[in-house]
């Protein structure tokens, strides 16, 4: 391992690091103090030059806008410093190993940011006429088809724009489903490890949560939860993987019972990442299922968004799907979006936004997916899944692994029992993590596991990535065991900034900038 | 596999370490009848970046792009000139392979540029708070929707039948579920009396404007009689670009805005992704769905965002959360921030004037066209046209002639007879003299 | 002369004739941590013995606040949303909640004396 490497090249003989000394500029080398846009732009400078128009005489009906907006003047050159600058107090999956559990922040090729960008599909509007967008819908086919095969799933929804819109249109498919037979079922069952999209949604959709509690080994209680059916119950919402990144075992028994009591089994497929390739959700009995193709099939995160999460269909819930739907017809596609012109069968519940979604996601999911084959997306679940196994297998001796020595799925999770007597906790031992370089791990989730810390390497790292990820994480743990704390207090100390203060984030919000001048100014 | 650092050998030298004798014993816990060999997917195998360039290419020339020619199609969707800069931006790996903000110490080029958008859009809107988006427009209005039912603990929401009738079905979808939606007719070029229809039960009247056929409503009368009867008005802006020259809706009352963000920084992508803006009142701030940032201090006292206010969210308040809403539309918003301030109050406005300077003269070549008329006598950049036959397959022959002519009012409205000889017709910056001339031309022949 | 009791779901209520205080115990408002926001009852609102009556939030967390006893709301302690970190200063003083009139001193008997919620927050 080659840690000490760079280190020795600078540490000469007799050199002597200078005392911490402030700059005159409040800057420290490539990190540069950034202000507002607001606080840079002036009036009568532009980014952009559009022509001044005269226009004799406006149509607005007389709905002219009276004031300024109040929006900043800035040159071209000055916003792209400015971004630039912002960028650099990020964190990134292309700097750095970026382990955050249930994100599945994986390697972004850059190819399918090209084919995204291909003016066929990103300059392509939604309602251009049909014989001018039959590429783009061919590829949705495509996607489609990939979607089913890798899922053994007979349907799928393509509009939901993220995990959590999926979940909602499976919900609402099973809401009318359950219509359809005239039936009244309020509850929906959610493990308490669930993630906190799952009983939102449940909500969100109309429904009441009933939790169902883990057992000891981090799965789902099999007998409570079937203790829980009735004929009141529209379905069960279960993640599998699951958020302790573990499998449910009992998953077949589990579906069997659902539909023995007349509900549905929606699977949260956030972490579809470790078993693509190798095995079939179809095959376990699920009804629906969203996939983040921002996760499993590497659509970037953007810093929050945008995602895509199709949702697969069983055969009892396909009919629901939302509008609009995509058909074939005659050497080509259509999309349906009217309740007149459904094909046999179809009573689709109603529609999820506007368009037909999130189709930049689909060229950069469906590109990956063409790249990798069916061979290399099972390989990446091996690899994903070894990783995480390599992890778990270097560090339970010195972590504390809640679950015993069973193998792990795509993210190896621990508790906080290991740091029990040394005044660390979870938050500190995460965040001296970036003063050694790296992103924390996602912590305390799933909520089942005294403070929590669930890492998913991913198949992107080398090993030699890992071992050093090892290496550091080890010799944090070993230190804070012997008392030796100095790293975990109020860390981070080198990141562009240290602890903020959330409190009073949260109790005087201040959400936008305002004129100083004029702090009352009502705009 | 060229994404794939494990060699073979380094995952023999893992499964040692593991103590593993092979990969499948690491997928133990899957019962065996679920796994499947390779052979069951009937998929292709592995590909180099230029076959798959090269299947991908052939797809997209299939597609006529809207640069491609002389093009019209709005009805929610706006094609705009974005600045080089912006692409080149949100392309840089920190903003581009980024999670959420979740540890602010090393996210504040995210954070901030989050606090600039949520200002940016406060501004546009003439709202107190914005959010730091939700997924677009539709979903942004079904979520403006849900939030005045709670607000005000009514459940039946007024759609103005100039409300883009796919926007209305997403609302049906989702809030439908705590209350009555009631839509307004349709009425093309006028506006229909929504006060009459505001009662006592109502939680709030959802206006669009300028609406689905370009027509600029006047919030001003329905938010005042919406307030009378204790109900929310939620504005809808698809073309926020229409901003620098109309009247803000928070100037005219609006309780909620609802818009779709798409026409600044972002590309048409066929339907998505795209950018939906949120903003209203600070008194309904804890109501309100979707992340927001806040400004704050670090130990140090030096400036910096967090995202705040997090118990209105599904990770913390799970099933009392305001919205389900995790991923959002993160770099969207960061493509509209920017080139927002590559423009400023004066290419903004100026880009307004521009797309309104476009429009009327688009309208006025088209309307001299005998059997032409305006069905919208106020718009911005958008109107409709009531054309002399059916207008879908005149937009299908005008396009065999290299001419995207707009959006037929019966792709949105298949069941209104009324609908079937309209036309609604967008033309922004983009649009040129000798495009205007082309459409003119095509479509003397057609008729 | 007043009594104070507690509910196993971490509020205390002082009883005093028909009319009683409540807030979060000092066990409460410590798990919480910092409070950021508070939501209180309207005044003239009726609630029910174990009703949600309140919201308290922390960064972090957000929990409601049960009426361990029945009445109306007479009054809410408006101070709290200027200053909530009066919850964490003075949880079972100034950091009371809201008050309560026409309470019955059969639901307040089913409460914990002072002893007893010390045992049970012990077995935690
Ligand atoms: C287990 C799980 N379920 C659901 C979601 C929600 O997905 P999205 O953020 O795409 O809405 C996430 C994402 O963080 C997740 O990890």
């Amino acid at each position: 391992m080659d840690i000490e490497a760079n280190r020795r090249r600078v540490t000469a003989p007799g050199y002597h690091p200078p005392e911490e000394l402030p700059t005159i500029s409040g800057d420290r080398g490539l990190d540069h103090e950034e202000k507002l846009i607001f606080e840079i732009g002036r009036d009568g400078v532009t980014g952009v030059d559009l022509p001044q128009t005269q226009i004799a005489a406006t149509r607005l009906g007389g709905q002219k806008r009276k004031g300024a907006i109040g929006l900043p003047g800035l040159s071209e050159p000055e916003v792209i410093r400015h971004y630039v600058r912002l960028s650099r107090k990020n964190y990134a999956i292309d700097a750095g190993l970026y382990p955050l559990g249930s994100c599945t922040m994986k390697h972004n090729p850059r190819l399918n940011e090209k084919m995204a960008r291909l003016p066929g599909f990103g300059d392509l509007h939604p309602l251009a006429p049909r014989s001018t967008t039959q590429g783009a819908l061919e590829l949705i086919s495509e996607l489609m088809g990939w979607l089913t095969t890798l899922t053994g799933m007979p349907a799928v929804a393509m509009s939901p724009k993220a995990g959590a819109h999926g979940e909602l249109c499976g919900l609402l498919a099973i809401r009318a489903a359950i219509a359809a037979r005239g039936e009244n079922r309020p509850r929906i069952l959610v493990p308490e490890s669930a993630h906190g999209t799952n009983p939102a949604t449940a909500a969100f959709a109309g429904f009441t949560v009933d939790e169902v509690p883990a057992k000891p080994n981090g799965r789902v209680d099999a007998e409570a939860l079937k203790a829980k059916l009735g004929p009141d119950v529209a379905a069960i919402m279960l993640t599998n993987p699951n958020t302790c990144g573990l499998f449910e075992g009992e998953v077949i028994e589990i579906a069997k019972a659902v539909h023995e009591a007349g509900a549905y089994f929606y699977c949260d497929g956030a972490n579809f990442n470790a078993i693509a390739g190798r095995v079939r959700p179809g095959d376990l009995g699920i009804d629906a299922m969203h996939i983040n193709l921002h996760k499993t099939f590497s659509t970037p995160h953007g810093g929050g968004g945008p995602g895509a999460g199709p949702v697969v269909l069983s055969a009892a819930l396909a009919p629901f799907a939302p509008l609009p739907l995509l058909v074939a017809e005659g050497d080509g596609f259509k999309l349906v979006e009217d309740r007149d012109e459904l094909p046999a069968g179809a009573q689709p519940f109603g529609r999820m936004s506007a368009f037909h979604g999130q189709m930049g996601m689909f060229v950069r999911a469906l590109s990956y997916m063409l790249s990798h084959g069916r061979d290399g997306v099972r390989q990446a679940s091996e690899d994903a899944v070894l990783s995480a196994n390599y992890i778990l297998a270097s560090l339970k001796d010195v972590m504390s692994a809640p679950f015993g020595d069973g193998p792990c799925m795509h993210e190896a999770l621990f508790d906080d029992s290991f740091l029990d007597g040394t005044g660390v906790t979870t938050l500190d031992f995460a965040k001296a993590m970036i003063d050694e370089g790296y992103h924390p791990m996602t912590m305390y989730f799933p909520l089942v596991v005294h403070g929590a810390m669930l890492i998913e390497p991913t198949e992107s790292e080398s090993r030699e990535s890992l071992d050093r990820f090892i290496h550091v994480l080890r010799e944090m743990a070993l230190e804070a065991k012997a008392g030796k704390t100095a790293r975990f207090d109020g860390a981070p100390r080198l990141a562009p900034r240290r602890r903020l203060d959330e409190t009073a984030a949260a109790r005087k919000p201040v959400l936008r900038w305002k004129r100083p001048e004029l702090p009352q100014a009502a705009e | 596999m060229r994404y794939l650092p494990l060699s073979s050998d380094d995952r023999s030298a893992m499964l040692k370490k593991i103590g593993a004798p092979g990969i499948d014993a690491l997928f133990a816990d899957v019962p065996q009848a679920a796994v499947v060999p390779l052979s069951v997917f009937n998929l292709p195998d592995t590909q180099g970046e230029l076959e798959v360039d090269r299947a991908l290419s052939k797809l997209a020339a299939r597609n006529v792009a809207a640069g491609a020619g002389p093009f019209f199609c709005g009805a929610g969707a706006y094609k705009h000139h974005v600045p080089s800069a912006v692409d080149h931006l949100i392309q840089r790996s920190e903003f581009l392979t980024s999670y959420t903000p979740y540890q602010p110490e090393i996210a504040q080029g995210t954070l901030q540029y989050l606090f600039e958008f949520q200002t940016q859009v406060a501004l546009l809107t003439g709202m107190e708070v914005a959010n730091a988006s939700l997924y677009d427009g539709s979903t942004a209005t079904a979520e403006a929707v849900m939030m005045a039912q709670r607000l005000t603990r009514r459940g039946k929401a007024i759609l103005s039948g100039g409300l883009h009738p796919h926007y209305a079905e997403t609302v049906e979808t989702v809030a439908g579920l705590q209350g009555v939606i009631a839509r307004a007719p349709v009425t093309p070029g006028s506006a229909e009396d929504l006060i009459a229809l505001i009662d006592d039960e109502t939680a709030c009247v959802v206006v669009q404007s300028p609406d689905v056929f370009g027509l600029i409503r006047n919030l001003r009368p329905i938010a005042e009689a919406a307030h009378a009867k204790g109900a929310l008005l939620i504005a809808v802006v698809t073309e926020i670009v229409s901003l620098g020259l109309l009247e803000s809706p928070g100037a005219q009352g609006a309780d909620i805005v609802a818009a779709e963000g798409q026409s600044i920084g972002n590309g048409l992508n066929f339907g998505g992704p795209y950018v939906g803006l949120f903003a209203t009142r600070e008194k309904f701030l804890r109501q309100m769905p979707g992340r927001l940032t806040g400004e704050t201090a670090d130990i140090e006292g030096r400036r910096g965002y967090v995202l705040t206010l997090s118990t209105r969210e599904q990770h913390i308040r799970r099933e009392k959360a305001t919205s389900n809403i995790c991923t959002n539309s993160g770099l969207c918003t960061l493509a509209f921030t920017i080139h927002l301030s590559l423009l400023g109050e004066e290419g903004f406005t100026r880009l307004a004037r521009l797309n309104h300077a476009k429009a009327s003269a688009l309208a006025d070549r088209l309307c001299a066209i005998a059997g032409v008329e305006l069905v919208t006598p106020t718009f911005f950049n958008e109107f409709t046209l009531k054309l002399p036959k059916p207008a879908a397959p005149l937009v299908d022959a005008l396009a065999n002639k290299g001419v995207i002519a707009g959006v037929p009012a019966s792709r949105l409205l298949p069941h209104d007879k009324s609908a079937a000889n309209l036309l609604i017709v967008a033309a922004t910056e983009t649009c040129t003299d000798d495009d205007i001339a082309a459409f003119a031309g095509a479509l003397k022949e057609v008729l | 002369m007043s009594e104070t009791r507690f509910t196993d779901q971490h509020e205390w209520v002082t009883l005093d004739g028909d009319n009683a205080t409540v807030g979060i115990t000092k066990y409460a408002a410590e798990a919480l941590g910092d409070v950021v926001f508070v939501e209180l009852p309207q005044k003239g609102r009726k609630v029910g013995a174990g009703a949600e009556a309140a919201v308290v939030e922390s960064v972090k967390a957000a929990s409601e606040v049960y009426s361990p006893v029945g009445g109306e709301v007479s009054e809410a302690n408006a101070a709290l949303e200027a200053a909530p970190a009066t919850v964490n200063d003075d949880p079972e003083g100034s950091g009371w909640f809201f008050k309560l009139k026409g309470v019955s001193a059969g639901d307040f008997a089913k409460l914990m004396t002072k002893d007893a919620y010390a045992e049970f927050v012990k077995g935690l």
